[in-house]
């Protein structure tokens, strides 16, 4: 069976008056049925607008200019928008969105935000039958299914972004963006958050993609990663190999600079600062931030090398020339 | 004249024991408290009844000279309110903070009519109702904000940024405040700095905007810096960067910190001591990595289990944070130890009756919770009912 969903070539830009925007260049991933892939990168890099146009949410002036995105075999990219919007989106792929728990409705019960979205894809279902659903959805993320007439402000941070996971969860997608999701949350609640993805993901065969720039969070859910930079993604592969040897100098030093609970106290960082991704530095988009750039980083950007199966990395340091 | 004060002078010495208070110490509080009311209902107008957050309810610690004292704690437990309230950013309901100033702005302060009420420490919260007094004092105390998108005027150049505070203190002629400005941003490795004074704030990465921020706070020559989460709002891979650049700035200006942060992790790297706050007091205080790798306090543990380490084989199973419910509201604080309803070693009778003091377990380690305060001998009438 081919994976859920395969991303070929992708490319995102932003058509601003001042330059295009490349936010995504180039990417190609996949996803299997119960399966998490992590993306991780640093902002800017290009992760939540990668999520946006999975869905094809890209904000205008975005568009995504080229590449395929194949989910079950068809490809979303070339799909009238009426289908998209009735088939796929949130019935099949839906998203937690970054600081979505603050985007809830105010003035509306958190079980009429719920039922809504079950009414307007489920023609022949009623107002009860939905709220009736909502309760469940509610019960499986941990809230007391009485809450279904609470309203946002009545809720703690933490079980918002219950609701909100109850939302993407409303219609049983296959695959489900989580956009930082435990972002503005504290450690305890964000622990919290992240056993209920894990138990969910488990009990529903739920395949997961998780953008977020802590490489400690995304270690916690990952079954693959991918590191992007600067709208590439320089490494890809099982998150048990890319965690004990990663390759790429930029994904080597992003686990460095975690600050970590045991082992020796020093201080790592990423000198310089991401580029600007208007005018992308010629040549490998890490060089001017790389401890080993070499020549031929400077003038030619590093092809994806398959260093194993399933496993790749664009580094010039492990292409054979 | 200043108005005079009456302070009972043993009853701060006898304080001042408790917390082992010497020469070194720059600051120090005593049973610090800030509230703020709520706005009243209609039958508590009536019946006179005012509620209030008790965001700061009785914090009691001693800082020394060059030293980061970290205050840890999840959002909602008071450690932001602390910091400001040092500051005089916001008034103190109730308590001191002694502090000890330079010597040419003790003698200045002297000259204003203030004296010392405790060999040479000022208290500060009552200076902040002096304005020249206390300004005299910000001089020496400043703040990093943590979020270095809100706290730049997005209409300002750099330079008039960082000359803003010497213009307020009155300091220099034009022509020296530039000077200074372009030290400060060579100081914080904005080089050069004349490619950045002119700037406008949208114009620089976020890792450059707390740069700025940093060296805002250096201008005026500070002892003192409440640096409030400074780099929560980066991103972790130059979060180190700027650690790094206020550790150095640290030795090169003599300061002190009051870190403030929700991340156990980092606190680590940079803090020698920790006071772990919950819902407005401190439950656990001691060294650093004592506290982070030994932590006694049942919250201090659970902060820790929380903590995801890049470990992919995590993947594989729950995380378990010993730890129930929510935090409350800090407007009705759970009777007896405010943690009871979320601890997982709750004693019914005692921990929801009395609240535990925070004492001594060994030394410079604090904690407050009745696990161990029975063991130090403090007698506890209802430990037969358990």
């Amino acid at each position: 069976m081919p994976p859920l969903l395969v991303v070929q070539n992708l490319r995102v830009y932003y058509y601003s008056l001042r330059g295009i925007v490349k936010a995504v260049d180039g990417v190609s991933i996949e996803v299997d049925r119960g399966e998490t892939l992590a993306l991780a990168g640093e902002s800017g890099c290009g992760k939540s607008t990668l999520g946006f146009a999975l869905l094809r949410l890209v904000p205008p002036p975005g568009r995504i200019v080229g590449g395929r995105i194949l989910f079950d075999g068809t490809d979303l990219v070339t799909l009238p928008e009426d289908v998209l919007r009735r088939e796929y989106r949130w019935k099949r792929i839906s998203m937690i969105f970054q600081g979505a728990m603050n985007a809830l409705n105010p003035v509306r019960t958190i079980g009429d935000q719920i039922a809504e979205a079950i009414m307007i894809h489920e023609k022949n279902v009623t107002k009860r039958e939905a709220l009736e659903r909502a309760a469940e959805l509610l019960k499986m993320v941990g809230i007391d299914p009485k809450r279904v007439k609470s309203y946002p402000h009545e809720l703690s941070g933490g079980m918002k972004q219950r609701v909100v996971i109850a939302m993407a969860l409303a219609l049983n997608p296959d695959l489900v963006i989580a956009d930082e999701p435990t972002t503005a949350l504290d450690v305890v609640v964000q622990a919290q958050i992240m056993n209920l993805l894990k138990t969910l993901k488990k009990e529903r065969n739920m395949a997961m993609i998780m953008i977020s720039h802590d490489l400690a969070l995304l270690a916690e859910i990952a079954d693959k990663i991918a590191v992007m930079y600067a709208g590439k993604i320089v490494e890809y592969g099982p998150s048990d190999v890319v965690y004990e040897n990663p390759m790429h100098p930029y994904t080597q030093l992003l686990l460095r600079s975690i600050p970590r609970l045991r082992g020796p106290k020093e201080l790592v960082w990423i000198p310089g600062q991401p580029p600007d991704l208007r005018t992308p530095p010629p040549g490998c988009r890490f060089h001017p931030r790389c401890p080993f750039a070499m020549d031929v980083c400077r003038r030619e950007e590093p092809p994806m090398i398959e260093i194993e199966p399933n496993r790749y990395v664009a580094c010039w340091m492990y292409a054979k020339r | 004249m200043a108005k005079k004060l009456l302070i009972n002078t043993e009853l701060i010495e006898s304080k001042l024991n408790e917390l082992n208070v010497g020469p070194e110490h720059i600051l120090i509080a005593i049973d610090l408290k800030k509230y703020f009311p709520l706005r009243r209902t209609l039958t508590e107008i009536f019946t006179g009844r005012r509620r209030y957050v008790r965001a700061v309810d009785g914090v009691s610690f001693a800082i020394k000279e060059g030293e980061i004292f970290c205050v840890a704690g999840e959002s909602g437990c008071g450690k932001t309110t602390l910091g400001r309230t040092i500051l005089g950013l916001e008034e103190a309901t109730g308590g001191m903070l002694l502090y000890r100033p330079r010597k040419e702005i003790a003698e200045e302060l002297e000259a204003m009519g203030f004296s010392p009420v405790y060999k040479d420490y000022f208290l500060l919260n009552y200076l902040n109702t002096n304005k020249s007094a206390f300004k005299l004092l910000r001089r020496e105390l400043q703040i990093i904000f943590q979020d270095p998108f809100g706290s730049l005027n997005p209409r300002m150049t750099i330079a008039e940024i960082l000359a803003e505070p010497l213009i307020v203190h009155g300091i220099g002629t034009y022509e020296e405040r530039m000077e200074k400005v372009r030290k400060a941003l060579i100081d914080v490795k904005l080089t050069p700095p004349e490619d950045f004074m002119f700037r406008y704030p949208h114009q620089l990465s976020g890792g450059q905007r707390q740069r700025v921020v940093i060296a805002r706070a250096l201008m005026l020559n500070p002892r003192f810096i409440v640096a409030d989460e400074p780099v929560s709002m980066l991103d972790v891979s130059i979060r180190a960067e700027i650690l790094k650049l206020m550790l150095e700035l640290k030795e090169s200006y003599g300061l002190t910190y009051l870190f403030i942060t929700h991340d156990l992790a980092l606190a680590r790297y940079i803090c020698d001591r920790i006071a772990v706050m919950y819902l407005g007091k401190i439950v656990e205080m001691g060294p650093a990595e004592e506290v982070i790798n030994n932590p006694m306090h049942p919250y201090t543990r659970a902060l820790r289990a929380a903590i995801p380490e890049p470990d992919p084989s995590n993947r594989f199973k729950l995380r378990e944070v010993p730890i129930k419910g929510e935090v409350p509201s800090a407007i009705n604080i759970p009777p007896g130890c405010r943690f009871h309803p979320r601890c997982v070693y709750f004693m019914e009778g005692l921990c929801d009756k009395k609240e535990p003091p925070l004492v001594k377990v060994g030394p410079d380690r604090y904690v407050a919770c009745w696990l161990y305060a029975k063991k130090e001998g403090v007698e506890v009438e209802s430990e037969e009912r358990k």
